[in-house]
């Protein structure tokens, strides 16, 4: 819900002139936080430019992340970022990559530092079907099963790659097929539906500490705005549209919790709204942050 | 001082920085085969990769930024187009662009230049296109023991560092002191010192500007030589120093001339000592063509020394005041 809320308020900041268009994950929020949710604090992440509900569910605080997109000081790149290549360091988010792919080459060299180094965590890379047809997804795959690096793959299975169906551009149908010729296990889940997501993730997570070895866990689910903001979309079926909003993650999780009577509409009222709040403070932090000096355009070139 | 082919001092400068940093660590293309005597020595900090230069780059950077310091051998400097994601968008740009997070410790190698007839996807003089991306330092020396002290200066170094080795100078014997001999990046080197005219130049064409100033030597011409040695950060002031001194450049370089280092050389020189200059500054490059392969054609490529002669009779010949003879 804050995943959404977050980038909901972002593409009405858009509209309004206050904010420049973002890359949102608006459908896709149930891999965020099922995988996400299943890391634990030594564990790293490498996102892209649809990184904000990784962020987000590894505690980022919605502020800063907001500061960032409105290029202001307090942003957590300090407004050299702006909403594509977010990286917090000290939350384990690490190296994000724009570049589609660019994550699956970062990712090999943070496991082997994590296996050089002797460090606990596994490094998760978390990349589009259009990553996994860049020529540097296999060279991942291979050289990470050669060295026997603990990463977690996460494909975004979001059917399209910036303006391109993943049917007209893609040989395999899913993403998952790829991995075991490099002899890494895979496993294709359900990507609406966040406690498949967990628990699928949290299994691979554990072969992965068992083993040593690489995983691949492909996560199907639907981009359900545009490549970004603005986009009307007028390239997309409508009718598969409509049918992966009928299986909304937001709203599969919330008929769950009613019906399951651990939640009651009232509860889940005052969630949204607690939510909507804590965004709309995100926004003020954001837009009362100081901009950048001119001078510090020059700082942060060289260590 | 021992004598040492530049691979030698190569390997000599690697296995010092592995014995004096364990998060030091070197991978590429055969690098553990043809370094036998580290894998022996360090293990699996001295690596085979596959055959597959995007991902070499990106492991590196990767690596870099969590703590490793990486060094890589790209092999041919061709190659490094399928490394340029890593080395220009990733180890150059991604301290910027995460508000300085993350630095990027690393070296990337590889071998350029005409002198084994390789062809042009083996020999592509592109150093240029390193120095023109922010975030990255660009090396490229010409004697032994500046290869030593350059590289070991590269490994310590928190940015990202292109490091390329001219061919023809692999083989080449040199002086090289032992132990932590270190030549800081940034910082060119007057080889020769003269006063009516400086040659500036990097890698092998240094010797060739060398063999220039004997020439000249003997026709009453005194000339300077530098060598760059760091191409970014360029060593601005010790240009300036010459110019001021001489007033006449001949700037020589193998890679081609379009926004080369040589255009940058004159460029700074115009805009910092142009008051000093006796004569317009002149360049000699490798001209706009891929790199032969057939010797002959090669070391038509190449520059050589008659030219640069012959170019600075002519810069002494356009202006007014006399040379002065030795």
């Amino acid at each position: 819900m804050l995943i959404r809320a977050y980038e909901e308020k972002l593409v009405e900041l858009q509209q309004s002139g206050g904010a420049a268009g973002t890359c949102t994950s608006v459908g896709e929020e149930a891999s965020a936080v099922g995988v996400v949710a299943a890391l634990s604090h030594d564990d790293l992440i490498l996102t892209n430019h649809r990184s904000a509900g990784h962020l987000l569910a590894r505690g980022a605080d919605p502020g800063r992340m907001m500061a960032e997109v409105m290029g202001r000081r307090t942003g957590y790149c300090h407004g050299k970022s702006g909403s594509l290549h977010i990286s917090v360091k000290d939350l384990g988010v690490v190296l994000t990559s724009t570049i589609v792919g660019g994550e699956l080459s970062l990712v090999t060299g943070v496991a082997l530092s994590n296996q050089m180094l002797g460090k606990p965590g596994i490094a998760t890379a978390f990349f589009g079907d259009g990553a996994a047809c860049e020529g540097v997804f296999h060279e991942s795959l291979n050289l990470a099963s050669v060295w026997k690096l603990p990463i977690l793959y996460v494909c975004e299975n979001n059917q399209w790659q910036a303006f391109v169906h993943r049917a007209e551009a893609m040989a395999a149908w899913n993403v998952a097929e790829h991995a075991a010729p490099y002899g890494i296990t895979a496993q294709t889940v359900d990507g609406n539906d966040v406690i498949a997501v967990h628990a699928a993730a949290r299994h691979a997570i554990d072969e992965i500490r068992r083993t040593g070895r690489p995983y691949l866990l492909e996560v199907q689910t639907y981009r359900q705005r545009g490549h970004y903001e603005p986009d009307d979309q007028a390239y997309v079926d409508p009718e598969e549209l409509a049918r992966w909003k009928a299986r909304d993650p937001i709203l599969l999780l919330s008929k769950k919790l009613w019906h399951d009577k651990v939640l009651t509409g009232r509860d889940l009222g005052a969630m949204n709204a607690r939510v909507k709040e804590q965004i709309e403070a995100a926004a003020r932090f954001a837009a009362h942050s100081p901009m950048p000096e001119p001078a510090d355009l020059l700082t942060d070139v060289y260590a | 001082m021992p004598k040492l082919n530049t691979f030698a001092a190569i390997h000599q400068a690697i296995a010092e920085e592995l014995e004096r940093d364990a998060r030091v660590i070197m991978f590429g293309e055969g690098v553990a085969t043809k370094r036998a005597d580290l894998v022996q020595a360090f293990g699996n900090r001295v690596r085979n990769t596959p055959l597959a230069e995007a991902i070499i780059a990106g492991t590196a950077a990767g690596a870099a930024a969590t703590g490793l310091r990486p060094v890589i051998d790209l092999l041919f400097a061709p190659f490094m187009t399928y490394s340029m994601d890593a080395i220009v968008n990733s180890a150059g740009k991604l301290r910027y662009m995460s508000g300085g997070q993350f630095a990027f410790p690393m070296v990337a190698m590889a071998m350029t230049g005409s002198g084994w007839t390789v062809g042009a996807q083996h020999n592509h003089n592109n150093e240029a296109w390193f120095v023109h991306s922010p975030g990255l330092k660009v090396v490229m020396p010409s004697s032994p023991a500046d290869f030593k002290g350059l590289l070991k200066a590269a490994i310590r170094d928190e940015n990202p560092v292109l490091f390329f080795v001219d061919m023809a100078l692999t083989h080449v014997e040199g002086e090289v002191p032992e132990g932590d001999h270190v030549v800081p990046l940034g910082k060119a080197a007057l080889l020769r010192q003269g006063r009516d005219v400086t040659l500036i130049s990097y890698a092998k064409t240094v010797h060739t500007c060398l063999d220039a100033a004997a020439k000249l030597a003997e026709q009453g011409i005194s000339a300077e030589v530098i060598d760059l040695r760091s191409l970014k950060p360029l060593d601005e002031a010790t240009i300036l120093a010459s110019v001021r001194k001489t007033g006449r450049v001949v700037v020589v370089h193998e890679a081609s001339r379009l926004c080369g280092v040589g255009a940058e050389v004159a460029a700074l020189i115009s805009e910092h000592a142009v008051d000093a200059l006796r004569a317009p500054v002149k360049r000699i490059t490798g001209p706009d063509v891929p790199a032969p392969s057939s010797y002959v054609l090669e070391q038509a490529f190449t520059p050589q020394a008659p030219a640069i002669v012959e170019a600075v009779c002519e810069l002494a010949a356009r202006t007014k005041r006399e040379v002065v003879t030795a």
